[in-house]
């Protein structure tokens, strides 16, 4: 595939900054600091990025449980986002959310959820909206091999191919939904083909390589924008960390553990990178710390932000109405 | 002297241990549910990884095998419904659905399959299905993982609902909810899984319906609800220095719910205040007081009031979180505007 040395760069800066954002959640998380629990999209940043990179910042994106990688791939700011994962005022969702419900309205990301296969229908609203409107705009789901097996998958890639609806439906299937393998709770090997059912298209990329995802996904965006309807994106991938931060993660052992991570997309990408000459050690080094002072002040940021005012838990219960 | 012969477990092994000893009893008893078995499929000693979200089902597996121990797709529409339709079949199914908050994808196998059969059917079928959830708040699991949901529950004809505080009471109700012919929700609060309570290893059960009285009182009665149990017997203790006598019931089951227990009770103090961790709108909370409101309206001295959680979710921040469930002190200052 045909790609600028601009767009490996993009790719790059955006999978980068994931992978040192989750890697700064989860030695925080360690500490005690961050509330609740976290779950993290180490190993998976081609899926966001290739997907993500062939948007616009007026289209739609819903999200997992595993979210945090989707909203950088859709331009959240990385302050409120920590901010928001630490619980405080100025973070995305003024600290009501959390990792699970981080979201912004203003980038089309319509939220992380804490549901599985809680965000595929409202994506596909999203798309109806977009058609009803009459816009160009398209909305992807992005889901895992577990929320595959909801009933609500098989309702809305119905409902968008009958609507023929601007729709990506993106599977991240990386392997095990908490401790179950995706060969044990689906009854196919490849969710892609599930699409046939539904007379959609189905395709599959791999996601150790994000140049495949990009050019799947541009395929599938400029379907869904031509008004030629949806398509379910399966991308095989990997989660080289637990399910959550403190899995014991007993159904897989040391040995798998090395193989995923000998296969990351990051490292290849980075590999080609330097191979054609698009930047040298030095400018990724120089882009490395850049992103790492980045993250620094995101955490000073969410430090120094207010938890919020317990006299104001009532608020935001129903929206504020604007008078019509 | 006598020996401790007692034996203490958390509610977690609890009810794993009802579930063990209702399979030992009853071939027709099946578990299922995401995780809990774990690493299905995957043999050796990467299968039984998880045993449940919180090992509750690790003991199964092992000694009943995966015909009888079976992990579910993340599918709830479709392993609760198979749960009713296994039960209406002659299986006692109890399946796990993790969150009480994920019973909303299973809401339709609820309450107009489960709910609704006996009756519709004229009685011609027994629906012994167990449906056990985790609840509450009070972890920073925020919104779409806190939630109580025992009052959506109890509002529906049909469905039992069991919400034990104790683990002695939680081993006894699940067994008793097992073998009981009707489904049941089975509410397990997150707070209590890992406290320790004497649990006799035996197998034992006890009736739905039947209200506990935790601690003796003449001057008010609070009726409080699994976790908030224990904050109102804090609550009685504080009150107690200031000369207030609180008796405090456990009604363990709000469906059925045993009023005959709690009008008692209010007929000698003359105050009820009750302690619910849901929002009040048509609440547990709300039920009791409306009872106690009818039936028991002349003993009362002062109003009835409810000590809830505000009309909210359960947001994220602890901040936040934290004025969310009932607090000691809330409890304590309603009892002092009554008492
Ligand atoms: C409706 C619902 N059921 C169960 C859960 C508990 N749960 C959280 S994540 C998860 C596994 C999800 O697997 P998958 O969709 O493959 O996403 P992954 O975690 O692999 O990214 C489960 C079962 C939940 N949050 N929501």
């Amino acid at each position: 595939m045909d790609v600028s040395a601009d767009t490996l760069r993009s790719l790059h800066r955006t999978m980068l900054t994931i992978r040192l954002f989750e890697q700064r959640v989860a030695r925080e998380f360690r500490t005690g600091e961050i509330p609740g629990f976290v779950h993290m999209y180490i190993g998976e940043e081609a899926v966001a990025a290739g997907i993500c990179a062939n948007l616009r910042d007026d289209d739609y994106v819903t999200s997992t449980h595993r979210g945090h990688g989707h909203c950088i791939a859709k331009g959240c700011e990385l302050d409120a986002m920590m901010a928001e994962i630490y619980g405080r005022e100025d973070g995305l969702c003024k600290g009501r959310g959390g990792s699970m419900h981080i979201a912004d309205f203003s980038r089309g990301m319509l939220g992380a959820n804490a549901i599985v296969g809680g965000g595929i229908a409202l994506a596909t609203g999203a798309g109806l909206a977009a058609t009803v409107r009459g816009t160009d705009q398209v909305a992807v789901a992005f889901f895992g091999d577990g929320a595959a097996n909801q009933g609500v998958l098989h309702e809305s890639l119905n409902l968008a191919a009958i609507w023929r609806l601007p729709v990506i439906y993106v599977c991240e299937n990386n392997g095990f939904a908490e401790s179950t393998p995706a060969a044990y709770a689906t009854s196919v090997a490849d969710v892609a083909s599930r699409a046939a059912g539904y007379g959609i298209p189905g395709t599959i990329a791999d996601g150790r390589d994000v140049l495949e995802v990009l050019a799947a996904a541009r395929d599938a965006v400029a379907r869904a924008r031509a008004g030629e309807g949806p398509t379910l994106l399966e991308v095989k991938t990997y989660r080289f960390m637990g399910h959550f931060e403190g899995d014991p993660e007993k159904y897989r052992d040391d040995e798998e553990r090395k193989e995923l991570t000998a296969n990351d997309a990051l490292g290849s990408l980075e590999a080609r990178i330097l191979a054609d000459g698009h930047a040298s050690e030095a400018d990724l080094d120089a882009l490395r710390g850049e992103i790492e002072a980045a993250v620094d002040h995101a955490v000073e940021f969410a430090r120094a932000s207010a938890f919020p005012d317990p006299s104001t838990i009532e608020r935001y219960v129903y929206p504020e109405q604007v008078a019509q | 002297m006598a020996v401790a012969t007692e034996r203490s477990l958390s509610m977690v092994n609890a009810v794993g241990e009802a579930m063990r000893q209702a399979m030992e009893a009853d071939p027709t008893v099946i578990v299922m549910g995401e995780d809990v078995v774990g690493g299905a499929g995957r043999g050796g000693s990467k299968e039984n990884a998880m045993g449940g979200s919180f090992g509750a089902t690790k003991s199964l597996y092992p000694l009943f095998g995966g015909t009888r121990v079976r992990d579910t797709p993340i599918s709830e529409a479709g392993f609760v419904g198979a749960g009713v339709g296994a039960a209406a079949a002659g299986l006692r199914p109890v399946v796990d659905a993790m969150w009480a908050d994920f019973t909303g994808l299973a809401f339709d196998q609820i309450y107009n399959q489960a709910g609704k059969m006996s009756y519709m059917f004229g009685g011609q079928v027994r629906l012994p299905l167990t449906i056990r959830v985790a609840m509450g708040s009070g972890l920073s699991a925020a919104a779409q993982h806190s939630g109580t949901l025992y009052a959506i529950y109890t509002h529906l004809p049909g469905i039992k609902v069991v919400v034990p505080s104790t683990p002695y009471d939680a081993k006894g109700l699940l067994l008793e909810a097992i073998f009981d012919d009707s489904p049941v929700l089975f509410f397990e609060h997150l707070k209590l899984y890992v406290a320790k309570g004497p649990v006799p290893q035996d197998p034992y059960r006890i009736p739905l319906g039947v209200a506990e009285v935790r601690r003796a009182g003449s001057d008010v009665t609070i009726v409080a609800i699994a976790a908030m149990v224990g904050r109102a017997l804090e609550a009685a203790e504080l009150l107690a220095g200031e000369g207030i006598s609180v008796e405090v019931i456990d009604p363990r089951t709000l469906s059925p719910l045993d009023e005959e227990t709690i009008l008692g009770s209010v007929e000698r103090t003359g105050g009820l205040v009750v302690v619910d961790e849901s929002p009040p709108h048509c609440s547990v909370a709300s039920e009791i007081a409306a009872v106690v409101g009818e039936k028991a309206f002349d003993s009362l001295n002062g109003p009835v009031r409810r000590v809830t959680a505000p009309h909210t979710p359960v947001p994220f921040s602890p901040s936040l979180e934290e004025a969310y469930a009932p607090s000691v002190q809330a409890i304590v200052d309603a009892v002092r505007t009554i008492c």
